[in-house]
């Protein structure tokens, strides 16, 4: 496939390796943020090829993992309580809330449907007039543009029993929120190169400035994600904190201003409570007072939120950076994907899901080993 | 959830901004995808596609400059490049 085999090209990926093995004479610790690039890496085996000394930490870039529990106990009660068809992306329904998931919830009899697109929920809102719809608008700025386009379109086309219920979170007040934490451990950043395809590389500098840390705005191949280390490797060992962009077959300095207008036309920022990490201020986005119509939330005055209920989940620690998912005491026992405790075990980009899938084996027979 | 994968469009549809669309090919397999935020997009040119949006062109220039850039680090590594392509373990 044009665009993704070249990028997973075996003598590329171990030239690469090697300049990175080359190029790092003392520890250092690099986070990726994208979820995606968490899954490539864990898939690949790319850590593998890399130097001991160099520790790659696996960042908060899964929507599905940090929208909180409360949000999910509210689709099971649209899905349960309000008979909507409630449709969301696939990776959402198996993941805990504070009661039971969203599966459960179609078990018990909601409508609960996947969607690839939520411009294909206001179709369906269109096909069908009697119902209300519902989409889980969840994600990071790269999916804004298309729940927003979502609204614009039913409000062109007057479909009024559709509405979003919205969890969007913003990738660059997690870094600083990461970065700020005293216990910190994260000196370089993968920045999600889809992100900056909508939003461009300029909110990184004043990041990259003010805590000293390199950013390299990364794709999500192999290739690619070594070359993003290499850059951000080489930016350590000579003590450089800039931004540079590694992506740029996908990612103008501006971004998408399209996909910008309609954005900010329809979604203001807000704070959020990201799950895991707890609220982070303006690090969300919500509609608009103009588009509030289209609010789920306010629509069927859902319940006020619960306090996420106590697990012995540590996905807030991993995502931060500080532990990695077999550090994790349910890992792989009282936590799988079959019966996950948090949501990193559930989605695919989650990394508790990534390892579970890809290194319960390799861990296995090291241990066997001893 | 940020996926996000390129392909080719083969035919456009529509000239409404906000309905404008394309069939975009993926390996052969065709899908109708919005063209509303990426409006220079034009019959031929590859986007890359998430959730049923256009999000960007790619850029072929850019594109073959990195690989470029990066063969020739391959070459000076004394490997030959291009060979087969990496698969999952
Ligand atoms: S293994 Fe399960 S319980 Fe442990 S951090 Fe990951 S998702 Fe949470």
């Amino acid at each position: 496939m044009k665009y993704v085999d070249e990028y997973r090209n075996a003598a590329l990926v171990r030239t690469l390796a090697g300049a990175i093995t080359r190029a790092v004479t003392r520890p250092c610790t690099i986070m990726e943020i994208c979820g995606g690039q968490t899954h490539a890496i864990v898939k690949f085996g790319l850590d593998e090829l890399l130097p001991p000394s160099l520790t790659l930490v696996h960042g908060p870039g899964c929507p599905v993992c940090v929208t909180s529990a409360d949000l999910i106990d509210q689709a099971v009660e649209l899905a349960l309580k309000h008979n909507v068809i409630l449709c969301s992306f696939g990776d959402m329904l198996r993941v805990p809330g504070n009661g039971i998931d969203l599966l459960t919830a179609k078990a018990r009899g909601g409508d609960v449907r996947i969607l690839y697109s939520p411009l294909d929920a206001v179709t369906l809102a269109k096909e069908n007039p009697g119902r209300q719809v519902v989409f889980f608008a969840v994600g990071f700025e790269t999916t804004a543009p298309a729940n927003a386009m979502s609204v614009l379109r039913a409000e062109r086309e007057g479909v009024k029993n559709f509405s979003i219920l919205t969890s969007h979170v913003l990738v660059p007040p997690a870094m600083r929120a990461i970065l700020s934490a005293p216990d910190n451990l994260v000196q370089g950043f993968l920045a999600a190169g889809h992100v900056c395809t909508i939003m461009g590389t300029q909110e990184y500098g004043p990041i990259a400035r003010e805590h000293g840390v390199p950013i390299i705005i990364t794709g999500f191949e192999p290739v690619d994600i070594l070359e993003g280390i290499l850059l951000c490797v080489k930016q350590l060992e000579s003590g450089r904190a800039e931004v540079e962009n590694a992506y740029a077959r996908a990612v103008r300095s501006e971004g998408n201003v399209h996909a910008r207008r309609i954005v900010e036309q329809v979604f203001e920022i807000s704070d959020r409570d990201w799950r895991g990490l707890g609220v982070i201020p303006r690090s969300g986005l919500a509609l608009r007072p103009e588009y509030l119509g289209y609010d789920a939330a306010r629509r069927f005055k859902l319940t006020a939120a619960r306090a996420n209920c106590v697990t012995e989940c540590i996905s807030g620690e991993i995502m931060r950076g500080l532990r990695k998912p077999h550090d994790c005491p349910a890992f792989g026992t009282r936590c799988t994907p079959e019966h996950p405790l948090g949501a990193p075990m559930v989605s695919s980009e989650g990394a508790c899901a990534a390892y579970y899938r890809y290194r319960s084996r390799a861990l296995a027979t090291a241990e066997a080993k001893g | 959830m940020c996926l996000a994968v390129p392909g080719k469009i083969v035919e456009v549809l529509g000239d409404d901004p906000l309905l404008r669309a394309a069939k975009v090919s993926f390996a052969g397999v065709v899908k109708l995808i919005s063209l509303t935020c990426t409006p220079e997009a034009k019959l031929g040119d590859y986007v890359l596609v998430h959730v049923g949006v256009a999000i960007s062109t790619i850029d072929p220039k850019e594109a073959e400059e990195t690989y470029r850039y990066l063969q020739a680090m391959g070459e000076l590594d004394g490997l030959d490049v291009p060979p087969p392509v990496m698969s999952p373990p």
